[in-house]
């Protein structure tokens, strides 16, 4: 059912990460004033954002779920979400890693998206213990996706907040440039950060089709219990969604 | 076409790319576990059918051979 | 719990009655807030609790600044973290005798509204809170603060309750979340801090003018707004979500 798709994804991606990164060290402009440190912005930013699409995409997946209790809308509102957390290590990882190249300190409290960003982090990293937390697998589902929902909605909310709980007394630092973008830096860009979306859709299906291979076997393998010799061990407690 | 600039810059830059391979990386590893995992309980599972048609397969030739007694 | 028998039942929403029939939904959340008030006034589990933790958190605040007095933006963080630390005592203790005695089914076979249980428990959650500042705050202007902040008072009033109304509709929704999981006591606490960032931004930011020692300036209005809208954001989002965490 998922797999549909996942190979001309997979391939769409090679060439958009891969035509990025050659555009980021061979195209895009050394910045002005942070010279080859700044192509770490080619990196970071794209990663943030998927990151955060993917967290409100794994709400509007938990609305579905809720609405209509079809259990494939909650597996891929789970997987949104894993792979969401994943790329957003990335992000705080290259986020901090930039802030030392440029700022000296590993951290910064003053460049509000890497704030909002930990925040966000922070809250999301519960969904997994959440769900593991509850055994009965429609109340997992229900749960996990009222969870999604408010986490869907405080994204914005806190980047809102944070956002101007600095906007006083400390100016953005970690910027894309001193001024304006120029066109050469904003196509590198943009190629970065179409790679990076579609390599999510493209990590997500493939999650995807793997967890559904791994259920029909299951199935499968149910079906064929009733001999003696099949070795059937019942479902261990998991986070994920077991069937659909 | 700029080379690797050999100043301070160049570690942190080439740091920030190597994080971001070794996440995919690791993912390809963690996904390669699950699809061994797989492969094997197919095959567990193909062996379960085999045994259970050649039992069939025997129990079918023993019926015969004692309807034709 | 299997869903069929008698829970299929309790699944369905009431149908169509004569009017008159269905209690009114007022109602059913003034029987739900009696009833807990009632619980608290006799028992008193919680609120004495969250009232001495407040206090005894201020006096390690004392101690680990080592400061005799705080002012400003210190005076208001000191404030704000200790309230929301006090509120999560609060929010894990909030459906517990729903949970325990079998509260939960019995609601949920009573013709009313759903969210009545959300309303009434959030109506619960902001008594608490405002009979536990009642009291912290004056001991915390006793204890810690060097400005009397008694010319500001109506200003951080009108803070302390639009930041409570946040505090509750977000506390009622983890508690009701927290309750589905057997590790309730770890899950809130992580749940709530987190989205309560918000709020602690915008309730801190509003309440440091006020604590100054020079004397009281105004409070920014953008702040207020802040509160406001996050009081609406999760308030509509929580009449939308909240009948699917009762479900059985």
């Amino acid at each position: 059912m998922f797999a549909r798709g996942l190979v001309p994804l997979s391939i769409a991606s090679v060439v958009l990460v891969v035509g990025a990164f050659a555009l980021v060290f061979f195209y895009a402009p050394n910045d002005a004033d942070q010279g080859f440190i700044q192509k770490i912005f080619y990196l970071h930013v794209p990663l943030a954002i998927v990151a955060l699409c993917g967290f409100m995409a794994g709400g509007v997946w938990g609305i579905r779920h809720l609405r209509d209790g079809d259990r494939a809308h909650d597996l891929r509102s789970y997987v949104a979400i894993h792979l969401a957390l994943i790329f957003g290590v990335g992000a705080l990882v290259t986020g901090s890693i930039w802030a030392k190249a440029s700022w000296g300190h590993w951290w910064l409290w003053d460049e509000p998206t890497l704030v909002s960003f930990l925040i966000v982090f922070l809250l999301y990293a519960c969904y997994t213990p959440l769900r593991f937390s509850i055994e009965d697998p429609e109340r997992q589902a229900r749960t996990a996706a009222v969870f999604a929902i408010l986490g869907g909605a405080f994204v914005p909310l806190n980047f809102l907040a944070v956002r101007m709980a600095e906007s006083l007394t400390h100016p953005r630092v970690l910027s894309a440039t001193g001024g304006s973008m120029p066109g050469s830096m904003r196509l590198t860009f943009l190629v970065a950060l179409a790679g990076m979306a579609v390599l999510f859709v493209t990590l997500c299906k493939y999650e995807l089709t793997s967890k559904e291979a791994s259920m029909k076997l299951r199935a499968l393998r149910r079906r064929l219990a009733d001999d003696e010799d099949a070795a059937w061990t019942p479902t261990r407690r998991s986070a994920a969604p077991q069937q659909l | 076409m700029p080379a690797l600039p050999l100043d301070d810059a160049g570690p942190y830059v080439a740091a920030a790319y190597l994080v971001f391979v070794a996440l995919i990386l690791i993912y390809v590893a963690i996904m390669a576990s699950k699809l061994v995992r797989i492969a094997r309980q197919l095959g567990e599972l193909t062996e379960l059918l085999d045994r259970r048609r050649r039992r069939d397969g025997e129990l079918d030739a023993e019926a015969e051979e004692a309807v034709s007694r | 719990m299997t869903s069929e028998g008698c829970s299929g039942e309790a699944r369905a929403r009431p149908t169509p009655v004569p009017e008159g029939r269905v209690p009114p939904m007022r109602r059913a959340v003034g029987a739900l807030v009696r009833k807990d008030l009632r619980i608290e006034l006799r028992t008193g589990e919680a609120v004495p609790a969250m009232l001495l933790f407040s206090v005894s958190t201020f006096v390690l605040f004392h101690f680990a600044l080592d400061r005799r007095s705080v002012e400003g933006e210190l005076a208001a963080g000191v404030l704000w973290v200790t309230l929301l630390f006090a509120a999560v005592l609060g929010i894990v203790r909030l459906f517990v005798a729903e949970r325990e005695q079998g509260g939960f089914d019995g609601f949920l076979l009573a013709p009313v509204d759903r969210t009545s249980l959300f309303v009434a428990k959030a109506a619960v959650l902001f008594c608490f809170l405002a009979a536990v500042e009642l009291a912290a705050v004056p001991a915390f202007a006793i204890l810690l603060l060097e400005p009397t902040p008694w010319e500001a008072a109506p200003e951080l009033v009108a803070v302390l309750l639009l930041a409570d109304v946040g505090v509750a509709v977000v506390g009622t929704l983890i508690g009701a979340l927290g309750i589905q999981t057997r590790a309730r006591e770890l899950i809130v606490p992580i749940l709530a801090l987190p989205l309560l960032i918000p709020l602690a931004i915008a309730a801190a930011r509003a309440t440091s003018p006020l604590l100054l020692e020079a004397g009281a300036e105004a409070v920014p209005g953008r702040w207020l707004l802040v509160l406001g809208l996050y009081d609406l954001v999760f308030g509509l989002l929580a009449f939308a979500v909240f009948d699917f965490l009762l479900e059985e």
